[in-house]
């Protein structure tokens, strides 16, 4: 492999028209992956996150097996495991042992269907590790149906979500049907993740709906600016990822996935000098 | 006048094990009500019932009128001192604000008359300079007066608070206590305070309920911290002693308890 498959610029005017509507979906995938992000911190969902993601690539992988839309394949699957999580694990422990017994299966049951699909195989690997020029105008569309499902019932139950999640004991005490809405927001985290499977790929959503959400968390502990930042994170990798993944023949994930680990890492970094300097002063 | 809150017959078991029986009392509004008993007496479970998130085995308990059922906009609670989660992107003025209007859908976002209601309920806590804190970075005192600030905000017709001065200095007990009291008083709100300790509080307290062994006792400080009240109570000999004001209780020995002398 020479460089120039990882990086290679020569005809980028014309292949940004290709990816237009990868750019907008990405631009979508980061914007409600950055805000789900900072409840998925501190509801302690980050590994349900990953199981969801892997019964989203099997009900997509099946989907596809059988001539039915991926997308709503991918929903399907995640609404099934984002259901079984919120029903079954109430509490942290055990939510924890439902999805590492689910996530093998999801992955299995998804690669059977790859397995038995004559299509392609670039399509195939797609679903697991992301693809940039599969967005079309039917998925584009369907994806802004999600993303907007999310950001609008997101809206809508923040302030009470936010006071189950500071202290579920004086919620559920003012009123706030708490465990209505840990199933609500696992619910939107499943649309959230169906969503990001079709960019970025099963295997590496978390790096959309955790590691940003992350970063942020590194640098303020601030209501508004951890969201902010937690989407303007996302961005960055999504958008940054899929604009270098133009440049060379690989998938998109691993650009991604590195921006946005860097952003964590450059967090991590900025948070630690600020702790010291805070010390001296 | 109505009663805030009504336990008619109240029994709570879990299996064999009856937590308490037949509980029968009224909470008036303003009255300031303390519940002590020894650990594993059923205290917070008594608190739970109340937020309906414990149901009865038989029973009644009423609020306002209507059956308690999963918490009110009308209660304010302050629960018994724990850790929080430190990852909370949230400060102080937030977690207050959330005692107003968390229960609400929509963003938080601050208008000017939440923004002095918040500093008003952080004020009386004596803890205006802590609103832009990270809850994270609080000790367990400061968290414990960031609770009472979120539970007084609403202006809640009953308050129930769960050993609120447990993680507190005796400073910030007199001030947490009178500002619980004041509350009572002022606004009439009807208080349930739980405690092992009646003495911080001896001022405030109109009634006792004395919960041991799944009976109880309720009445005034002096009508039920007597000798032979809490003997007949715990069917064991008990020795209530007054000393400058103080009341000491010796001998309340318990099957949850092993020490020879508990401070009541």
């Amino acid at each position: 492999m020479e460089f120039s498959d990882v990086f290679n610029f020569s005809d980028y005017d014309r292949l940004i028209p290709l990816v237009t509507n990868s750019l907008w979906a990405g631009a979508l995938i980061a914007l409600i992956g950055g805000l789900v992000g900072v409840f998925v911190m501190n509801r302690e969902l980050s590994f349900a996150v990953h199981g969801i993601s892997e019964l989203s690539f099997a009900g997509a992988a099946i989907f596809l097996l059988i001539g039915f839309d991926v997308v709503l394949g991918s929903v399907v699957g995640s609404i099934t495991a984002a259901l079984i999580i919120a029903l079954l694990g109430d509490k942290s422990k055990d939510r924890n042992s439902i999805v590492a017994v689910l996530m093998p299966f999801g992955l299995g049951l998804g690669i059977l269907a790859l397995a038995l699909y004559p299509g392609r195989a670039a399509n195939k690997f797609g679903l697991l590790t992301g693809q940039i020029v599969a967005v079309d105008d039917p998925k584009l569309a369907s994806l802004a149906v999600i993303s907007a499902i999310v950001l609008v019932v997101l809206f809508l139950i923040w302030r009470p979500l936010l006071f189950a999640t500071l202290d579920v004991e004086v919620a559920a005490a003012r009123g706030v049907k708490t465990k209505l809405l840990g199933i609500v927001f696992v619910l939107l985290l499943g649309l959230a993740v169906a969503g990001a499977v079709q960019v970025v790929g099963a295997l590496l959503v978390l790096a959309l709906l955790v590691t940003p959400a992350a970063a942020a968390l590194r640098l303020s502990k601030s209501q508004l600016w951890v969201p902010v930042l937690s989407v303007l994170f996302a961005m960055v990798s999504m958008l940054g990822g899929i604009l270098l993944a133009l440049g060379g023949g690989l998938p998109i994930s691993p650009y991604v996935t590195t921006i946005s680990f860097l952003i964590y890492l450059i967090a991590r970094g900025a948070s630690w000098v600020i702790d010291k300097t805070a010390v001296k002063a | 006048m109505t009663a805030v809150l009504s336990v008619d017959g109240a029994t709570l078991s879990f299996d064999d094990k009856v937590i308490w029986e037949n509980l029968n009392f009224q909470v008036q509004p303003g009255e300031f009500v303390a519940l002590i008993g020894a650990n594993g007496s059923g205290k917070s479970m008594l608190l739970k019932s109340i937020l309906g998130q414990q149901q009865l085995t038989s029973g009644d308990i009423t609020f306002m009128g209507k059956k308690a059922s999963s918490g009110s906009t009308d209660i304010g609670y302050i629960p018994q001192h724990r850790a929080l989660d430190s990852h909370l992107p949230l400060r102080v003025f937030d977690a207050v604000r959330l005692g107003l209007d968390g229960h609400r859908f929509g963003l938080p976002l601050t208008s000017s008359k939440t923004k002095g209601a918040v500093m008003e309920a952080l004020a009386k806590v004596d803890a205006t300079e802590m609103a832009n804190i990270p809850l994270g970075e609080l000790s367990g005192g400061e968290m414990q007066r960031v609770r009472v600030a979120q539970a007084l905000i609403g202006k809640p017709k009953l308050i129930l608070a769960d050993e609120p001065l447990s993680a507190l200095d005796l400073n910030h007990q007199q001030v947490v206590s009178g500002l619980i009291a004041d509350q009572a008083k002022k606004q009439g709100s009807a208080v349930i305070f739980v405690t092992h300790d009646l003495n911080p509080i001896s001022d405030y307290v109109d009634r006792v309920i004395y919960l041991a062994h799944g009976k109880y006792e309720i009445g005034t400080t002096d009508e039920v911290m007597q000798s032979d009240v809490l003997s007949k109570l715990y069917g064991t000999e008990i020795d209530v002693v007054r000393n400058q004001g103080r009341i000491v209780v010796l001998g309340a020995h318990d099957h949850n308890h092993h020490e020879d002398e508990q401070w009541v």
